[in-house]
């Protein structure tokens, strides 16, 4: 265990020989499908004239909502999405109709040909003026510990700001696609991008009228999800499996980078009140916020994401008296959903702002202020949410890379430098991360796994995970090879299969490998002790005898390669296929209170960040980075390093380029990567120093206790924002007004150079 | 699928309505390609090679990067550049070499030193955009090995350049780079079929063999493809260009294709018959005059750039943040030039320095002056049945205080805000002459007449500047877009001129872009 072994599939990236859902051999009978959408963001359909569409050349079919033979829905929480609009239009981007053709080109042409008339409806499209109209996807939420107000009252210093964080585009390389074919007696077998075949299955089957049980859906691997392919990939999915169904051909549909940014959802933007009042150390007394998210035109997965939001205001700091109202706007925007940190990173943003804040007023060393708000003992390890922070490592992690990263030093030079230099100016910024792990909604936290042993020893391995490219299915792997002592090369490894393993939840919350490792153990471990049980009767050993390493199994001081035992196991008929099961033990949670123990344990991080700051013209550049972070002991620690440096860096896309805009009217304006600005080459730190946190073994029972990696480390670029803000801070404007994201231009709107506001522009 | 071309290993009789190319050492012949289907299309749909991915087909993302092998224009040699397949139409593989990522490795155990560096250093993680990176790392590769035992390797700036043109969404690049400084350490597992592949350059196993092949693929007579009002023209010569723009005067003229690329793939739209520009050997002439340098329109931005950089080395910055390498490769200065974008890179600084254009018709030549050519929103003074046919800058005189600075939200392979340029004569402190561009600022990139104003005849002080930027306000009236709002658009280009101040003073030496990263 804990090799860092290469990514299963890197020799076939490499080699252009990893097969995507688009690059699997093409049915003969195979159509393209294409979609109609809106083009306001709000208003009642009233005239659809589909013939220049159906007489385009190469059209087979068009697809209505009156051709979907089940429900009209994709919305897995909540029935509010329908796969097609019917009678109103919500979004600019919302599907209409569905046309198969010929040709991938036919298809896509033949949907611009739609003569569309709508009666245009007033539409919301942003949060502030949701919260307004009271238009929201669900009820507002409230979490209280202590009393806010009067701690507010009678503190001796009380700051009150509002700061907005961006949304983000998951921005995946390879665009939503979904293949169903039909199958014999009415079944489907469809090929979905997908964090979530069970309910791609589950929708699929509800939109087609079918049963589970008629329906396969199959994933070998993403390229790329972040989140993005868990609820939206039922969307696409379910129109090809409508087109099949409705046509009796197999059926393609591949969005196109544009059509796919404005048709699925994404990170949703926050706007955050913060008022929080501390005493002359920087200690918080009371702390209340207020989050606006832009949820779009339906709840999706709106609901966890915000209360997610919720669970992380504090991030690694003991609030004794904290209020937190949640608003989950209804925009008619596209529905925003899950993205890598699921509202924690916008949670964490709010309590980060506000300690910086704190920091800036009282002119100390925002460290400082970070430092006096940790979780510790005596009252201060309890959650505002009831759940005991047992496992703190936040302290030492800091400490431990504000050493490594010279933190105190570097701060005192970059504060003599910009003295002589102005223009160019420097930042740095330590931030932490703590991050809970589970579903908080319990019932998800459950996983199951199917492992095979054939005749010759080789194992095939299969869970309800899925590939993304985070590195699950080696990690899997390497557990399923230790647990029967054999190399991780005998071990095939599958693609995820709704027909081998049932009921699934999504690849998602980070807890992939902690789920599916534990499942897949589970299902060795049954394989490993029948050939125990076998080997111990037949060669009249007890099981201390018999150890399972290095593709041998020793019997006393007999040693038999694995195949051998497996085949003479297979001839005394022991059965040699397992199923394996995991649940998350130890969490409970209610809902209503919201207290409980909803994670199983937190991950940690920090990061110091250094930037440069062009006053000109606000563009800057990251300097150095400086990471530690905490996988517990690592299962595969150069995928772990991978999850690390990638979140990162992605997190500073969040918070610096990406900008999602949307003109007047409501229509995104960001919807490819010529306008949208996800992090190049160059944009990475020269001097990028990442550490994984030794000897961390989880204090829970995890996988070989290690911990999740795939969210967490997307935080830590926190401190790049941070190091901006430090950077423009100067004594006249000690706390600039800085949004994220902190683009050139918002960075010279905090600086005080810009009067116009963008908002009214685009 | 929609293509009804035939394709075989087989060299056929060479007529006109054929292309072919060598792909794995083979030449593939495609009998009359549809002339606007794209190099990746034909790949993935109708050869059913899928390790070229699209994830933008609009040339952002560099999931399809493939590369092309030509003969150089003059001498014995080839020169092997990455491009973008989704954007590139297939007629103009010609008489090329095409070189995917399948050609790299002939099975998964003969990996490429490319390769196999990503593979060791744990450069791939969904692995999608992979294919791309490796095909920009192999043209890496391959100009180190044409750097000729001159022993330098790529810094992490060059490596940046390289890369500039892919995105990857999972790493953060850390792993890649570090493959990109761990390939030229890495002997293959065994050689592969194509030898050229791997011991290149110039006197390398099978070059002679390989200009052969492909000098064998030239053309006599111009290739015609397509059908009826959909026609792909290829003209050799400025002579044969007049005929065919005198025959099909409502036709596409295609050089490069980075823009008219995606008016297929983005938009879906029928370009009619297009004129590809690619083989008119006239257009592709480079020449550095007593006076000037003259530019053939179809010269690409890979070409073109460095012969400007060797004469005006001010302008370094701006050209490495020019698109990226796979667009600079296709992209030719005179389609940038031409297309007339508000936002086109190359017109502030060009307008600047004072340059012209020689246009060409079957009436004959006129030159026009760069700045007067842009009559409105991407429109321009091209008369029907006139092309641009080069572009003249005169030499510098050595006096000129030269600056331009793009300004855009990310470094690279962004299109700009704001694009300026600063052409200063100073002469005992007072500025003698002035010449100000800006692009992202107006409906067509052109000159800032009131901040020339105040700038001639004026001391080079903080006050003249000061005058300066605040008459930019005369000069325009910026529009708001997703790129930038109008304010901050005024506000840096305000800021610039004062950077170039500061700059010519000393008080600023750098930009922040290539702070801490090492050559």
């Amino acid at each position: 265990m804990g090799q860092p072994l290469p990514h299963d599939s890197a020799h076939l990236h490499v080699a252009g020989h990893a097969t995507y859902t688009d690059d699997l051999p093409e049915p003969r009978d195979l159509l393209h499908v294409a979609v109609g959408m809106s083009e306001v963001a709000h208003g009642r359909l009233q005239g659809l004239d589909l013939e220049p569409v159906r007489s385009s050349a190469g059209v087979h079919s068009v697809l209505l909502p009156a051709d979907i033979p089940g429900r009209n829905n994709f919305g897995a929480i909540v029935a509010d999405d329908p796969i097609l609009a019917e009678s109103e239009v919500l979004y600019a981007g919302h599907p209409i109709f569905a046309v198969a053709a010929h040709t991938v080109d036919a298809a896509r042409k033949a949907a611009r040909k739609a003569k569309i008339e709508y009666e245009v409806l007033d539409a919301i499209l942003d949060p502030v003026a949701a919260v307004s109209a009271e238009s929201f996807v669900l009820p507002s939420e409230t979490m209280t510990r202590g009393d806010a107000n009067r701690t507010l009252a009678s503190a001796p210093h009380r700051l009150q700001r509002r700061v907005r964080c961006g949304g983000q585009d998951q921005f995946y390389l390879e665009g939503h696609i979904a293949m169903a074919l039909p199958q014999e007696d009415g079944a489907l077998l469809v090929y979905s991008s997908t964090q979530h075949p069970d309910e791609v299955q589950s929708m699929v089957a509800h939109a087609c009228g079918l049963a589970a049980k008629d329906v396969v859906v199959i994933c070998r691997r993403m390229g790329g999800a972040f989140g993005g392919k868990e609820s939206q990939a039922s969307l696409i999915a379910c129109i090809a499996a409508l087109m099949a169904q409705k046509t009796g051909r197999s059926c393609k549909l591949r969005l196109d980078r544009d059509v796919d940014m404005i048709m699925t959802g994404k990170r949703h933007d926050f706007v955050i009140d913060y008022d929080v009042g501390f005493d002359d150390t920087g200690l918080i007394q009371g702390i209340n916020f207020e989050l606006a998210s832009r949820c779009g035109i339906s709840a999706d997965l709106s609901g966890p994401v915000n209360d997610r939001a919720m669970f992380h205001v504090d991030n690694a700091y003991f609030l004794s008296n904290v209020h937190i109202t949640s608003h989950r706007c209804k925009t008619n925007t596209v529905s925003n959903t899950a993205f890598r940190g699921f509202g924690g990173p916008q949670g964490m943003f709010g309590i980060e702002y506000a300690i910086d804040d704190i920091a800036r007023y009282l002119g100390k060393d925002p460290l400082e202020i970070r430092r006096r708000n940790f979780y510790g003992d005596n009252g201060r390890d309890v959650t505002h949410y009831g759940q005991p922070v047992e496992d703190n490592i936040a302290p030492e992690i800091v400490a431990q890379v504000a050493a490594d990263a010279n933190y105190e030093q570097r701060r005192a030079e970059i504060r003599e430098l910009n003295r002589s230099s102005p223009v160019l100016r420097r930042g740095i910024a330590l931030t932490p991360v703590k991050f809970g792990i589970s579903f908080t909604s319990t019932l998800l936290n459950q996983a199951g796994a199917l492992v095979n042993v054939y005749k010759d020893g080789s194992v095939h391995l299969n869970h309800g995970g899925t590939e993304m490219g985070q590195g699950l299915y080696i990690k899997v792997a390497q557990v399923v090879a230790d647990e029967l002592g054999i190399a991780v090369s005998e071990v095939k490894i599958t693609a995820a299969d709704t027909s081998k393993v049932p009921n699934a939840s999504a690849t998602a919350a980070s807890s992939g490998a902690d789920m599916n490792g534990k499942a897949a153990q589970a299902a060795a471990r049954k394989i490993r002790r029948r050939l125990t049980e076998y080997v111990c009767k037949q060669f009249s050993v007890s099981e201390h005898a018999v150890k399972f390493a290095a593709g041998t199994v020793r019997v006393g001081e007999r040693e038999f390669p694995f195949a051998e035992i497996v085949r003479m196991a297979w001839a005394e008929r022991v059965s040699l296929s397992a199923t394996g099961f995991y649940k998350t033990p130890k969490i409970h949670y209610d809902r209503d209170t919201f207290s409980g123990r909803p994670f199983f344990y937190f991950a940690y991080g920090a990061a110091v960040s250094e930037v440069i700051v062009d006053t000109l013209t606000g563009e800057h550049r990251i300097l150095r980075v400086d990471i530690v972070h905490d996988c517990g002991d690592s299962l595969n620690p150069a995928v772990d390093l991978g999850q690390v440096e990638g979140g990162f860096v992605q997190g500073a896309g969040w918070l610096t380029s990406e900008e999602l805009c949307w003109n007047e009217k409501g229509a995104l304006t960001t919807h490819a990567p010529s306008t949208y600005k996800i992090p190049t080459c160059s944009d990475l730190a020269p001097e990028f120093n990442v550490t994984l946190l030794q000897n961390a073994a989880n204090r829970e029972d995890t996988v070989f206790r290690s911990k999740a990696v795939g969210e967490p480390p997307l935080m830590l670029a926190l401190s790049v924002f941070h190091a901006i803000r430090d950077a423009i801070a100067t004594d006249e404007n000690p706390a600039p007004a800085l949004d994220a994201p902190a683009t050139p231009e918002a960075v010279l709107r905090a600086l005080g150079g810009l009067a116009a506001s963008k908002e009214a522009a685009t | 699928m929609g293509s009804s071309a035939q394709v075989s290993g087989e060299p056929a009789v060479q007529s006109g309505k054929a292309i072919r190319f060598v792909l794995d050492g083979e030449v593939i012949t495609v009998e009359n390609p549809q002339p606007t289907r794209t190099v990746l299309q034909f790949l993935r749909e109708d050869l059913q090679r899928t390790g070229s991915k699209e994830g933008c087909a609009e040339g952002d993302c560099g999931a399809c990067t493939v590369v092309l092998v030509e003969l150089c224009r003059d001498g014995n040699a080839l020169v092997a550049r990455a491009i973008n397949a989704c954007i590139q139409f297939l007629p103009t593989l010609d008489g090329k070499e095409l070189i995917t990522v399948e050609s790299l490795a002939q099975d998964s155990t003969g990996l490429h030193p490319v390769q196999q560096a990503m593979v060791e250093c744990h450069a791939s993680q969904c692995g999608f955009c992979t294919p791309g990176f490796v095909m920009s790392l192999f043209a890496l590769y391959k100009a180190g090995d044409n750097a000729n035992g001159s022993g330098k390797r790529p810094g992490r700036r060059e490596i940046d350049d390289a890369l500039a043109g892919n995105l990857c969404r999972c790493t953060g690049y850390r792993p890649i780079i570090a493959a990109a400084e761990a390939m030229f350490t890495r002997e293959s597992a065994h050689g592969t079929g194509n030898s050229w592949l791997m011991t290149p350059g110039p006197g390398g196993t099978g070059l002679a063999e390989k200009i052969a092949l492909l000098e064998s693929l030239q053309r006599q007579q111009a290739l015609v493809c397509g059908e009826q009002q959909d026609m792909f023209l290829a003209p050799h010569g400025i002579p044969e260009l007049l005929a065919c723009l005198a025959e099909n005067p409502r036709s596409t003229l295609l050089a490069g294709g980075t823009d008219v690329g995606l008016w297929v793939t983005k938009q879906y739209r029928d370009l009619g018959t297009v004129v590809y520009l690619g083989k008119v050997a006239e257009l592709g002439r480079i020449e550095v005059t007593a006076t000037h340098l003259e530019l053939g329109a179809c010269v690409t931005l890979s070409d073109a750039l460095p012969v400007l950089h060797a004469h005006f080395p001010q302008l370094d910055e701006l050209f490495r943040r020019f698109a990226s390498p796979p667009i600079r490769n296709a992209a030719t200065l005179g389609g940038n030039i031409a297309n007339g974008s508000p936002i086109g890179d190359s017109m502030p600084a060009l307008i600047v320095l004072g340059a012209s254009l020689q246009l060409r018709s079957q009436a004959g030549s006129r030159e026009i002056s760069l700045e007067d050519f842009y009559t409105d929103y991407m429109v321009n003074d091209l008369q029907a049945g006139e092309f641009v046919e080069c572009i003249r800058i005169p030499r510098p005189t050595g006096s000129e205080l030269l600056r331009s600075y793009k300004v855009s939200k990310r470094f690279d392979q962004d299109i700009s805000a704001v694009c300026a340029a600063f052409n200063l004569t100073i002469d005992a402190g007072r500025v003698t002459h002035a010449r100000v561009a800006f692009g992202g600022m107006a409906a067509t990139v052109r000159r800032a007449g009131q901040c020339e104003q105040a700038l001639s005849g004026q001391p080079w002080s903080d006050g003249t500047v000061q005058a300066a930027m605040q008459a930019l306000t005369r000069d325009f009236t910026p529009l708001n877009d997703m790129r930038a709002s109008a304010g901050y658009r005024m506000q840096v280009a305000q800021n610039l001129l004062r950077r170039m101040f500061l700059e010519s003073e000393g008080v600023l030496t750098d930009t922040v872009y290539d702070y801490g990263r090492a050559s």
